[in-house]
């Protein structure tokens, strides 16, 4: 990264030692190191004593470099830092000065090494292009990636919760469910695909310089490891897929079931295509809450049940408040680049405190409607046990209220956040259970 | 250490086997140096160094001009005993035909200095482009070694002529 050269020289100063390299007369580099002397105020190092012999001539193009690692026995390194800073030679009493005109570095204490990396893309692309090849990555790690199948909790919970309501009611059908839970991952998937790919051609995954694991899309497109081509055929055979298992479970099990799957389609689509990018809109999380809270669970449900049931609408908004908090949470490190491709989500339209706040909030809410469904006999008693997940949402707050500004310290709130959503979603489940065993 | 006596020096053969870090020195399409600190890789005949393509300047440098040194100068990652300095100089050739698994014919030596570099591949999916790695393959033609580090004294220099 380029610097100014009184900030390097600044820099430079709390390094052990400096290395001053230059180019020999027989054309190769040389590199001596010694201690040095820096004042920022005339962008000046001072390095030596050095020996006569290893002194750069005067007049000679210079490479002052400032290098820095902490060793970890056993495992690697970590600090990593350097300064670069370039001049020209001045030499007398056997040290060499140099006032910086340019200068560049590095702290991963400042600019962590993942974005960094991140930063490095289109030199990767560059080279690639330059030496006629392509980024290479088994075709299960593609699909794994592409697909970003560990996201698939976000189905699997409501659908779970959907089947555990029908049981509670006598009504359970392990394999219609089973298709069900098949049709319903098959959405999530077209969705996740269809929404790298509008990021992809918005540019706002590209703008992004600090994904993680949980946020930032799935990068396949970015990193050039999949083309447009075969993301636009994963997402239409996902979408052909869930459609088919669709009106096949519609024709066996009752044509009200097309409602669901409408909802949960229309609702897949106008999340991010244009033009109603309900996403950029800061429309993402109710979109996110009706499609994995209510739709998915009723899906679950009906497939068994072969009807509604507001029952089932109320027990899912607890998993719907906490999947919309996923989404949101996820956004936080996003909204950088969110913002310079104009997708406005509410924590790119939101101060930092509003954000935190009404994720304290809806976590109480999403808590507090289980106790009330018990009170209100809605749900069974025993689904109290959602409360043991409770903890998880504490942490989870405290971690993005003290690292909202640094994506890569939010990863474990993030983490946590997403073990929330499935922590409290699969006690619910629990309690359906349990409420049917005994 | 390596079985065969190596084209370098002891004494920075010794160096080179603990050094973390060194500080590759390249030319730049405008003829100055630029340093890279990179890991230091050394099989008793060539230096090694590798590098993702994701910081593809330097290789970029190297295939212009071959001319490179590479110094070690920090007690810290350099953790030797006793402590000492030196540069080699020497000619780098860039080895891109296989960037996905061309580098892991140096998992061995890396794996001595960097044992987290096992944890790392297994997550090779995360971080991908990393692990698309060209290796910068440097035969020694010069040596320069500060006993004590101390490089207000002359260095011993060692020509190293005609190595293949």
């Amino acid at each position: 990264m380029a610097l100014a050269p009184a900030d390097a020289v600044e820099r430079a100063r709390s390094y052990s030692h400096a290395v001053v390299s230059w180019i020999d007369d027989d054309g190769y580099p040389t590199s001596v190191a010694a201690s040095f002397t820096a004042d920022p105020s005339t962008a000046r190092v001072d390095v030596g004593p050095l020996d006569r012999s290893t002194l750069p001539p005067p007049g000679r193009e210079l490479c002052i470099t400032f290098s820095h690692i902490r060793p970890q026995p056993g495992i690697g390194y970590d600090e990593r830092r350097y300064v670069n800073l370039w001049g020209v030679a001045e030499v007398g009493d056997g040290r060499v000065r140099l006032t910086a005109t340019r200068a560049t570095g590095w702290d991963e204490a400042e600019l962590p090494f993942m974005e960094y990396a991140e930063r490095g893309v289109p030199k990767a692309h560059a080279y690639f292009e330059a030496v006629g090849g392509r980024p290479r990555l088994s075709a299960w790690w593609k699909l794994f990636l592409a697909t970003r199948l560990p996201f698939l909790t976000a189905t699997i919970v409501p659908i779970a919760l959907g089947g555990a309501v029908a049981a509670h009611q006598d009504r359970f059908a392990v394999g219609y469910w089973l298709l069900a839970l098949l049709a319903g991952c098959a959405v999530h998937i077209g969705l996740n695909v269809a929404n790298d790919l509008f990021d992809d051609l918005s540019g706002a995954d590209a703008a992004n310089t600090t994904p993680t694991p949980f946020s930032g899309g799935s990068r396949v497109l970015q990193y050039g490891l999949v083309s447009r081509r075969q993301m636009v055929a994963l997402c239409l055979g996902a979408y052909g897929l869930a459609i088919a298992l669709g009106l096949v479970l519609a024709a066996t099990r009752g044509w009200g079931l097309m409602w669901i799957g409408a909802a949960g389609l229309a609702l897949s689509v106008v999340y991010s295509a244009p033009p109603f990018n309900l996403v950029a809109r800061g429309l993402g999380e109710p979109v996110t809450a009706a499609g994995f809270g209510p739709v998915m669970t009723l899906g679950g449900y009906f497939v068994c049940a072969q009807r509604f049931s507001w029952e089932v609408v109320y027990a899912s908004l607890p998993v719907a408040i906490l999947i919309a908090l996923v989404l949101y949470v996820n956004e936080i490190p996003d909204r950088a680049g969110d913002a310079a491709a104009g997708k406005r989500t509410l924590p790119v339209r939101w101060p930092a405190d509003r954000v935190v706040g009404a994720y304290a909030v809806s976590t109480v809410v999403a808590f507090g409607l289980v106790p009330l469904g018990v009170v209100l006999g809605v749900l069974p008693a025993w689904t109290l046990v959602t409360l043991l997940a409770a903890p998880l949402a504490r942490r989870a707050y405290l971690g993005i209220r003290a690292h909202y500004d640094q994506p890569y310290a939010l990863m474990p709130a993030m983490q946590t956040n997403i073990g929330l959503h499935l922590a409290a979603g699969m006690l619910l489940v629990t309690g359906y259970v349990l409420a049917t065993v005994f | 250490m390596p079985e065969e006596p190596g084209v370098l020096p002891p004494d920075v053969e010794a160096l080179l086997d603990v050094a973390l870090v060194a500080e590759l020195t390249v030319v730049d399409a405008t003829g100055r140096p630029i340093t890279y600190p990179l890991i230091p890789l050394y099989d008793g005949r060539h230096l090694f160094m590798t590098s993702a393509v994701l910081f593809s300047k330097k290789l970029r440098h190297l295939k212009a001009n071959a001319k490179v040194s590479v110094a070690l100068t920090d007690p810290v990652g350099v953790p030797a005993e006793p402590f000492a300095r030196a540069t080699v100089q020497g000619d780098a050739r860039v080895l891109d035909e296989d960037l996905h698994e061309g580098w892991e014919a140096l998992l061995p030596l890396w794996r001595a200095k960097e044992p987290a570099i096992d944890a790392f591949l297994k997550k090779r999916f995360g971080i991908p482009l990393f692990f698309e790695r060209s290796v910068i393959e440097i035969t020694p033609r010069r040596a320069l070694y500060w006993a004590g580090g101390h490089t207000e004294a002359a260095p011993v220099v060692t020509e190293l002529l005609d190595i293949r």
